[in-house]
C-alpha cells in the first residue's frame, strides 16, 4: 500500500464521516466523452467506481454520434453559459483552440508532484499543455496506422504478412481470388483520412508525412509523391466492397472478423472488437503496421481536458485528473480499448501481442522522432484545416475528383481554411 | 364536398373504386414499411438479423430485446435502459406544450378580437420567428440560459421550447379566431365580460379544433426534437431522443440492432399514439383554421 | 396562412377615462407583449446578432473581433457551400413538388368516400411523428443496396435488380428526397384533405348537373379552389426543406464525399465542427436572406389582402 492509497483511504473516510449532503454537493465531476458503448463504458465505469470510492460522484454527460460532433456542440452550449462539464473527452487541436479561450483548469501542482513530465511522451505533452501549463490527462494513446488481417485467410494466400504498398496490392488480389471483399472501408471522411495518411507515411516515409501533413508544404501536397498516394488510394478502392459508403467502421471490422473480408486499415481500437468476438491475436487475427510504415506511428490520444469550475469542484477535478494517470487505471482501460497507456513507465504484462507490439512501437518512434500526430483525429492540424483536407480526400476516393483535381484541390483547400 | 364520383355509371364505378382501394393500399403499405422494418427486427434474434432478409417476418418473434431497451440498455456509464429518459421528456413535453398553447391562444385572441394599429406587423414578425434555423440560435441561447442560472436544467429546455413554438401556436389560433364570429365577442362586451371572462367563456370553449391540431404540432415536435436536448440538458436529464442518440450512434462496441430498433419504437410511441388516436380531429382542426382555403 | 374573409375589427371601447378603463383598453397589449418582446429579443435579437458574428473572427467560441467581409469571402471561395446550393436547389424542388402532387392526389383519393378512411389516414400521417433519429437507422438499411431493398430483391430471385442510390455521389441526394416526402407528403395529404372538405358541395353539384366530367371538374373547379391550400403547402415544404438537417445527418451524414451536403449540414458543420464561427454564422445569413425572399412576399401579401 502507497501513500498515495492512504490518501484516497483517508479522504473517503473524511468524506464518509461528513455530512452526506455537504459532501455530495461538494465532491462531484461531470464527464462529458462519447464513449457510450459497452467495452468503453465498462473501461470508464473503472474509474467511475476508483472516484467513488473517493467519495466523488460521477455525473455522466454522454453525448454519441458523428465522432464527437453533437458532444462539440453540447459542450459550446455549457461554456457559453458559463456552466462547463468538470472533464470533456477532447482530441488534439481541440484542445488547444479550447484552451485558447481561457476555459481551462491548471493541473500544474498535480502533475508536478506525480511526475507526469517524465513519463508522458513528448509528442503528446505538446497537446496536454498549454502555453507551458497542464491543462489536460491523457487517456491512452492510438494509433491509427495498422492493418488488421484475418489469419485464415492470410494463411490460404500464402501467409506472408505484407511489408510494402506492392506486397499489399498482391495480398488483396489473392483475397479478391477467394472470393472475398479484399479491404474492408467504411466510408466515411474520418475512415477516409484515416487510410489515407497510413498510404501518406508509406508511400514518401516519416519526413514526407511531416513536410506534406504537418507542415503543409505546398509542393509536397501536390507534387508527385502525392500523385503517387492518391493514385494508391484509387487502386485501393477497387478492393472495397459496394456496400462501403457509410458504414461505421466497426461493421467494417466485423467483416474481417466473420471472414467475409480480407483485411482492415483501421487504429487500434478495432482490436476491441476482436477481443469481443473471443478472437485471439496471432491464431485468428494478425496485427501489423501498415506496410511500409513499420517504424513510425501516427498517434491519437483521447485526453481528458479539465474545465476551469473554480471554488469546490476544483478538489474533485484533480482527484479524477489523478485518477486518469493512475497505472492501474491505464491498464485496466487499456487493455479493453486497444490503446497503449498514455503513460511509458506502466507494465506491459497484462496486454496481448498487439498490445504489446503497440509499446514498444510506441518507444521506438517516440526516442526515434517519428511519433507523429495523425491527421484523420485531430492531431496534426486544427479542425478547419483537417476538415478541409479530408473534404478533398474523401471526394477523390468516392470519384468526385480526378487525382489531377484532388493535387491542384488540396493546397488550395488548404490555404482557404488557414 | 365527396360526391364527386355519383354521376359514373355503376359498373364504371365499380372498377373505379377498385382502383382507389388498390392504389390506396398499396401506397399505404410503402408507407408502412419503415415501420414494419423497426418493429420485426426489433422482434428478432441479433443472429437472425446478421443472417436474414432485412423484410422477412421474425422467424421466432422475442420481446427480450424491448425488455433491454427499457430497463438494461447501457448509456454512458449507467446501464438502467431508456426508461428514465423516457420520462424525462414527459416531464419538458407536457408543460411545454401547455404554456405555448395556452400562449398562442391569448396571442391569437388578441390579435383578431383586440387589434391595435400595427397588429399585422406584430402578426407578421411573430410568424417569421417560426423560419428561424434553429442551429443559428443555439450559441446566444445557452449565453440567455447561463445567465439566468437556467442552463443544463429541464426549466430551461421548457421555455427555449415554448420561445420557438409561439410562432406556430399564435398562428393556429389566430387563422382559428379570425372565423369566430365577431358578433358574439361584441355581445358579451355590452353584456359587460372583461377580456379575459370573454376568452375562458366564449372562445376557448369553441376552441377545440384548434387546440388538438396545435397541441398535435407542439408535442410532435418537442417530443422529436434533439438539437436543442443535446445542447441544454445533460447526462441522466437528458429527453429521450438524446438517450436514443446515444445508444444507435455509439461508435464502437457490437451493434444490437434489435435493441437499437425497441428503443427507437419506444421514443416513437407517444408521438404515435397522439396521431392515431386524434389523427381524425388533426384534418378536422386543419380545415377549422390552419390551412383553411 | 389563412385568407378567410376580413372581419371588421373590432376597436375596445373606449367610453371610460378612470385608470381602470386604461389599464382594461390596455389589457390585451399587455397580454400580448410579453410573447412579443421575447421573439423580438430571441428571434431578431438573435439574428442580428448572428450578422454581427459574421463578421469577426470568430472560430471556436464568439469573439467580438472585427474581421470585415473575411467570413463572406471564405464562405463563397467553398466548393461545399456551391455543392450545398445546388443540391438544396435539387432538394427542395423535388421535394416540394413531390410532395404536393403525392399529397394532392393521395388526399383526392382519400377524399371518394372510402371506407377505411380511419385506418388509411394515420397510416400516411405517422411519418411526420417520427424524428429521423428515430427512424434514420431503418431508412439507412432499407436504402443500402447490401443489406436493404436491393438485397431483399435478390433473394426473391431478381437478381439484375439495383438500387444503389445511397452510395452513388451522383444519385444519393435523391434518397433524401426519398425519405423527405416519405416524411413530409402524409401531412401535406391532411392539409389537401382538409382543403377538399372545405369546398363547398353545391359548386360541385352545379358543375354535375352541367354534365361536365370527374377529371374536368377536378381539373377545372376543385384545383383552382384549392390555390390557398398550394400556397401553404408550398410555404411549410419550402422552410422544411431550407432546414432538413436530420434528414441528411440519419441518411448519409453529407456523404458520400460532399454529395448530400446542404446549408443545413453546412452551417452545422462549420460552426460546431470545423471551429469556423464566423462561416458558418455567414452561412447562416444567407440561409436567412433566402427564408426572407421566400416568406416575406407571402406574409406581404397574405396581411395586405385583408386591408382591403
Amino acid at each position: 500500500m502507497n501513500i498515495r492509497m492512504i490518501a484516497k483511504l483517508a479522504a473517503g473516510a473524511a468524506l464518509i464521516a461528513m455530512t452526506a449532503g455537504a459532501a455530495k454537493a461538494a465532491e462531484q465531476v461531470e464527464v462529458l466523452h462519447w464513449w457510450t458503448s459497452g467495452g468503453e463504458a465498462a473501461a470508464l465505469n473503472v474509474l467511475k467506481e476508483n472516484l467513488q470510492k473517493q467519495g466523488v460522484a460521477w455525473k455522466d454527460m454522454p453525448v454519441a454520434g458523428g465522432a464527437g460532433s453533437a458532444a462539440m456542440t453540447a459542450l459550446r452550449a455549457r461554456v457559453t453559459a458559463g456552466d462547463p462539464p468538470t472533464a470533456v473527452q477532447l482530441l488534439g487541436f481541440d484542445l488547444k483552440d479550447w484552451a485558447e479561450m481561457g476555459v481551462a483548469a491548471n493541473l500544474d501542482d498535480l502533475a508536478k508532484k506525480e511526475g507526469w513530465d517524465k513519463v508522458i511522451p513528448a509528442a503528446l505533452q505538446n497537446f496536454s499543455k498549454y502555453d507551458g501549463h497542464w491543462i489536460a490527462a491523457p487517456v491512452n494513446i492510438h494509433s491509427t496506422n495498422w492493418l488488421w488481417i484475418n489469419k485464415a485467410a492470410l494463411d490460404k494466400a500464402g501467409g506472408k504478412v505484407p511489408t510494402n504498398i506492392a506486397e499489399l496490392i498482391t495480398l488483396l488480389d489473392a483475397f479478391k481470388g477467394q472470393g472475398l471483399t479484399a479491404l474492408a472501408h467504411g466510408g466515411v471522411p474520418w475512415q477516409d483520412g484515416t487510410l489515407w495518411e497510413a498510404v501518406v507515411l508509406s508511400t514518401g516515409g516519416p519526413d514526407f508525412y511531416k513536410k506534406a501533413v504537418l507542415d503543409l508544404d505546398p509542393a509536397a501536397l501536390s507534387g508527385d509523391t502525392m500523385k503517387k498516394v492518391f493514385d494508391t488510394m484509387s487502386k485501393l478502392r477497387t478492393y472495397f466492397d459496394p456496400n462501403f459508403s457509410g458504414r461505421e467502421w466497426n461493421l467494417s471490422t466485423a467483416l474481417v472478423i466473420e471472414g467475409k473480408a480480407g483485411a482492415q486499415e483501421m487504429g487500434d481500437w478495432s482490436k476491441g472488437e476482436w477481443l469481443r468476438a473471443n478472437k485471439k491475436p496471432g491464431t485468428d487475427f494478425v496485427c501489423i503496421r501498415f506496410p511500409g510504415t513499420q517504424g513510425s506511428v501516427l498517434f491519437n490520444a483521447d485526453q481528458f481536458m479539465m474545465f476551469n469550475v473554480g471554488g469546490d469542484a476544483e478538489k474533485a477535478q484533480l482527484k479524477m485528473a489523478s485518477a486518469v494517470e493512475d497505472p492501474a487505471f491505464q491498464i485496466a482501460f487499456n487493455t479493453v480499448k486497444g490503446s497503449v497507456p498514455a503513460r511509458t513507465d506502466v507494465s506491459n504484462e497484462k496486454f496481448d501481442d498487439c498490445g504489446k507490439k503497440g509499446m514498444a512501437d510506441l518507444t521506438e518512434a517516440s526516442s526515434k522522432g517519428t511519433l507523429m500526430g495523425s491527421l484523420a483525429h485531430g492531431y496534426a492540424q486544427p479542425a478547419a484545416i483537417k476538415e478541409a483536407m479530408l473534404d478533398v480526400i474523401t471526394q477523390h476516393l468516392n470519384g468526385q475528383l480526378t487525382t489531377e483535381a484532388a493535387l491542384k484541390r488540396l493546397p488550395e483547400a488548404v490555404k482557404a481554411a488557414k | 364536398m365527396s360526391a364527386a364520383n355519383e354521376t359514373v355509371s355503376a359498373g364504371g364505378a365499380r372498377t373505379a373504386r377498385y382502383f382507389i382501394y388498390a392504389a390506396l393500399i398499396i401506397l399505404a403499405l410503402v408507407y408502412l414499411l419503415p415501420l414494419y422494418v423497426m418493429l420485426s427486427t426489433s422482434l428478432k434474434s441479433l443472429d437472425e438479423i446478421r443472417g436474414g432478409d432485412m423484410l422477412a417476418p421474425p422467424r421466432d418473434p422475442s420481446i427480450a430485446a424491448w425488455v433491454r431497451a427499457w430497463g438494461e440498455a447501457c448509456i454512458g456509464v449507467s446501464c438502467v435502459g431508456i426508461k428514465g429518459y423516457f420520462w424525462n421528456s414527459i416531464k419538458m413535453v407536457v408543460p411545454a406544450v401547455l404554456v405555448s398553447t395556452l400562449l398562442g391562444a391569448l396571442n391569437g385572441y388578441v390579435l383578431t378580437k383586440w387589434r391595435f394599429p400595427g397588429h399585422k406587423l406584430v402578426f407578421g414578425m411573430m410568424l417569421f420567428a417560426c423560419f428561424i434555423p434553429f442551429q443559428a440560435v443555439l450559441i446566444p441561447m445557452a449565453r440567455v440560459l447561463g445567465t439566468f442560472g437556467l442552463s443544463n436544467s429541464t426549466t430551461g429546455l421548457v421555455i427555449v421550447h415554448v420561445i420557438y413554438g409561439l410562432g406556430f401556436t399564435t398562428l393556429f389560433f389566430r387563422n382559428y379566431y379570425e372565423a369566430f364570429p365577431d358578433e358574439l365577442v361584441k355581445a358579451a362586451m355590452i353584456d359587460g365580460a372583461g377580456f379575459f371572462r370573454i376568452f375562458w367563456r366564449i372562445l376557448l370553449p369553441s376552441s377545440g379544433p384548434i387546440i388538438v391540431v396545435t397541441i398535435i404540432y407542439q408535442f410532435t415536435n418537442i417530443w422529436n426534437d434533439f438539437l436543442f436536448g443535446v445542447s441544454f440538458s445533460s447526462g441522466t436529464s437528458s429527453p429521450m431522443t438524446v438517450a436514443l442518440n446515444n445508444l444507435v450512434a455509439s461508435s464502437t462496441g457490437v451493434k444490437e440492432y434489435n435493441v437499437d430498433m425497441a428503443a427507437a419504437v419506444f421514443a416513437a410511441l407517444p408521438t404515435l399514439f397522439v396521431y392515431v388516436v386524434a389523427g381524425r380531429y388533426f384534418v378536422r382542426g386543419l380545415m377549422a383554421g390552419a390551412v383553411k382555403g | 396562412m389563412s385568407t378567410i374573409e376580413p372581419v371588421p375589427v373590432l376597436e375596445p371601447q373606449r367610453q371610460g377615462r378612470s385608470i381602470a378603463d386604461g389599464l382594461r383598453n390596455a389589457l390585451p397589449k399587455i397580454v400580448l407583449a410579453p410573447s412579443f418582446a421575447v421573439i423580438l429579443v430571441f428571434v431578431y435579437g438573435f439574428i442580428l446578432w448572428t450578422v454581427y458574428l459574421s463578421f469577426t473572427t470568430s472560430r471556436i467560441l464568439p469573439v467580438y473581433k472585427w474581421g470585415g467581409f473575411d467570413a463572406y469571402y471564405r464562405l463563397w471561395s467553398q466548393p461545399n457551400w456551391y455543392v450545398a446550393m445546388q443540391n438544396l436547389a435539387i432538394f427542395g424542388v423535388l421535394y416540394i413538388g413531390i410532395c404536393i402532387i403525392l399529397g394532392l392526389g393521395i388526399a383526392i383519393l382519400m377524399d371518394q368516400r372510402i371506407r377505411a378512411e380511419g385506418v388509411l389516414r394515420p397510416i400516411f400521417l405517422y411519418p411526420m411523428a417520427l424524428s429521423f433519429v428515430v427512424t434514420g437507422t431503418a431508412w439507412k438499411w432499407f436504402l443500402n443496396p447490401g443489406l436493404g431493398l436491393e438485397n431483399t430483391m435478390h433473394n426473391l430471385g431478381w437478381t439484375s435488380f439495383k438500387f444503389d442510390w445511397l452510395v452513388n455521389p451522383k444519385m444519393a441526394i435523391y434518397t433524401v428526397v426519398i425519405a423527405g416526402v416519405w416524411q413530409a407528403s402524409g401531412f401535406v395529404m391532411a392539409m389537401f384533405l382538409a382543403g377538399l372538405r372545405g369546398i363547398d358541395g353545391e359548386i360541385i353539384k352545379a358543375a354535375q348537373i352541367d354534365g361536365a366530367s370527374n377529371v374536368s371538374i377536378y381539373r377545372r373547379i376543385i384545383i383552382p379552389l384549392l390555390r390557398p391550400v398550394f400556397l401553404s403547402a408550398f410555404i411549410v415544404l419550402a422552410h422544411m426543406a431550407i432546414k432538413s438537417y436530420d434528414l441528411v445527418i440519419a441518411l448519409t451524414g453529407g456523404g458520400p464525399g460532399n454529395a448530400t451536403e446542404l446549408p443545413s449540414t453546412f452551417m452545422y458543420s462549420y460552426t460546431f465542427t470545423r471551429n469556423q464561427m464566423n462561416v458558418g454564422s455567414a452561412s447562416a445569413v444567407m440561409m436567412l436572406m433566402g427564408i426572407t425572399a421566400i416568406i416575406v412576399p407571402y406574409l406581404y401579401s397574405e396581411l395586405r389582402e385583408r386591408k382591403q
